[in-house]
């Protein structure tokens, strides 16, 4: 037994000695008619061989949604009036990105690092293939980031990881609930003064569940069956409500 | 109550959705139109994908027309005859129109070719019907005034292929209505509408029908229309989102069952001047869109380039 765990030890090198262990407080998101958004609890300890090196420890989280292509337009003033002008197209966006650290940025992760593991959201971005079909492509790309901050789907949580005794870490991290279907990555890196020294991967699997599963597959399934059932349902309901008026005589 | 819609994969509010559907069916029942200039802009601006939006939007309005038309067939304001060879005029029209987006959106500015029919066809729709409607108010509180003959003959009645089509008291060609059906169908395939706001002022001023047989008859025909357009979204793109439609639907079979009871209570002049009011109100609107610039340059569009 000390043996394998010797040989184990050997195998898994020096590189390792620090190591992430984390866990999720759930892997599946059901979305059913009334859902609302969603709260995962992602937390962990780092796991130790020998006394902790020195320089400063921090833990970055990110929760990464399924990529999509998009279209970015911009619109410019043409004879008076603002039509859609240059467009620029983004091979594969993320349609939800968070990232979650125990404090700045730019403080604790260095470029090199960033570079090599696509952590911050400009890098995410930038990390995908850009046609370029306008002159400013950057500025499509700045745009995008704007917009989708807005709209809460991407996420910067600066100093919202709670690490403890530079061992024990957690964080909350809230799905919106304009979620898309597909599995969410989860990484988690552990930092020590600006460079990765551990990673590990994690995966939620956010799934229509019931009545939203119902007619999400029968819509792209049988088209036709489902455009039928749709007019009926209409139909019905407009005689239905034409036959309840006459009763109630109003 | 927050309620996640299984296409457009937003979450809204049931009850936000019940009224929305419940205001449009409310005009569609007093006017006699389908809506969909309506209910399509007021799903952008709550956050529904614009193809969703649309598609469902005819579903929509395939619910509150047949409301509609139940209501109306009850006083016996339905002129089938005339309502099928509308249709008949209006398939032909609405299968060019669809060709012809198409070839717009191959184009790449179609958002803004709707834009401009939109503005232009509401505005000059608009201002017409509010003209002569304002023209025919002051004309009935002024009893001295000249009446003018509710049927005048013109070159149309000139034309062969004569149809009598007893509900409307009418004895014309069936030329004119197919072209009209056609042209409305045309417009309606091109704008993602039904066309009632387009149809109602045609039957009107172009056939010279009664009103009363007017709303009707072109709710009648909507009802096909639109049902075809439906069923055209759901097999091409899936954007048809059911549970979005049954709460639109609610409302506005309901909202329309309460339109068409007011309706009957206004004057035909009133009825036409809110009418017109409405039409120029949302072209206004998008006219804005076009000429302020806008506070957000960018815009993001699932998918990929054409």
């Amino acid at each position: 037994m000390i043996r394998l765990l010797l040989v184990l030890l050997l195998l898994s090198g020096p590189a390792s000695a620090e190591k992430i262990v984390a866990g999720l407080s759930q892997t599946r998101v059901s979305i059913t008619a009334d859902f609302d958004g969603s709260e995962i609890l992602i937390y962990g300890a780092v796991k130790r061989e020998s006394p902790a090196p020195d320089g400063r420890l921090d833990v970055i989280i990110t929760v990464e949604g399924p990529q999509t292509p998009l279209i970015i337009r911009k619109k410019a003033q043409r004879a008076g009036i603002w039509i859609n002008r240059a467009q620029v197209l983004i091979d594969a966006a993320p349609s939800f990105y968070a990232v979650a650290t125990t404090g700045p940025l730019s403080e604790i992760l260095s470029d090199t690092d960033d570079l090599r593991h696509n952590i911050t959201l400009p890098r995410v971005i930038r990390a995908i293939g850009i046609s370029a079909e306008a002159e400013n492509a950057p500025d499509f790309v700045e745009a995008l980031l704007r917009i989708r901050q807005n709209e809460d789907r991407y996420r910067v949580m600066e100093g919202m990881v709670q690490l403890t005794e530079a061992t024990l870490f957690r964080s909350d991290v809230v799905l919106p609930a304009n979620l898309t279907e597909g599995s969410y990555k989860v990484r988690l890196f552990l930092v020590r003064a600006g460079r990765v020294v551990a990673t590990q991967e994690r995966v939620i699997g956010v799934r229509k569940e019931g009545l939203e599963r119902l007619i999400f597959t029968s819509a792209h399934d049988q088209p036709l069956a489902y455009a039928i059932v749709s007019l009926v349902l209409a139909v019905a309901a407009g005689w239905g409500a034409s036959a309840a008026f006459r009763l109630i005589r109003l | 109550m927050q309620l996640y819609l299984p296409i457009a994969e937003v979450s809204v509010d049931a009850f936000l959705l019940l009224g929305l559907g419940g205001i449009v069916g409310f005009l569609s029942g007093m006017f006699g139109v389908g809506g969909g200039f309506l209910i399509t802009p007021l799903l952008f601006f709550i956050g529904i994908p614009p193809a969703v939006a649309v598609a469902t939007g005819a579903n929509q309005v395939v619910a509150s027309s047949v409301s509609g038309v139940l209501a109306q067939l009850k006083r016996k304001a339905v002129d089938f005859r005339m309502g099928l060879v509308l249709l008949a005029g209006g398939m032909a029209g609405s299968a060019s129109g669809i060709w012809v987006f198409a070839l717009l959106t191959r184009a790449g500015q179609v958002d803004l070719f709707v834009q401009i029919s939109y503005v232009l066809f509401l505005g000059i729709i608009g201002a017409m019907m509010l003209q002569e409607s304002l023209r025919s108010l002051l004309r009935s509180r002024n009893s001295h005034a000249p009446v003018r003959r509710s049927h005048v003959h013109s070159w149309v009645h000139g034309l062969p292929l004569k149809m009598k089509f007893r509900a409307s008291g009418l004895y014309i060609s069936v030329i004119p209505p197919l072209l009209v059906g056609a042209v409305v169908g045309f417009l309606a395939a091109i704008m993602g509408v039904g066309g009632g706001f387009i149809m109602v002022p045609a039957m009107i001023y172009l056939l010279g029908m009664p009103t009363k047989v007017v709303i009707g008859t072109s709710l009648f025909q909507i009802i096909f229309v639109t049902a075809f357009t439906t069923v055209m979204h759901a097999v091409t793109s899936q954007t048809v989102d059911m549970l979005l439609a049954v709460l639109l639907i609610l409302g506005g079979v309901i909202g329309a069952q309460i339109g068409a009871r007011v309706g009957v209570r206004l004057r035909a002049e009133q009825l036409r001047i809110l009418l017109s009011l409405l039409v120029l109100a949302v072209a206004g609107k998008i006219a804005l869109d076009l000429l302020l610039r806008p506070d957000e340059l960018f815009s993001i569009m699932p998918g990929v380039l054409p």
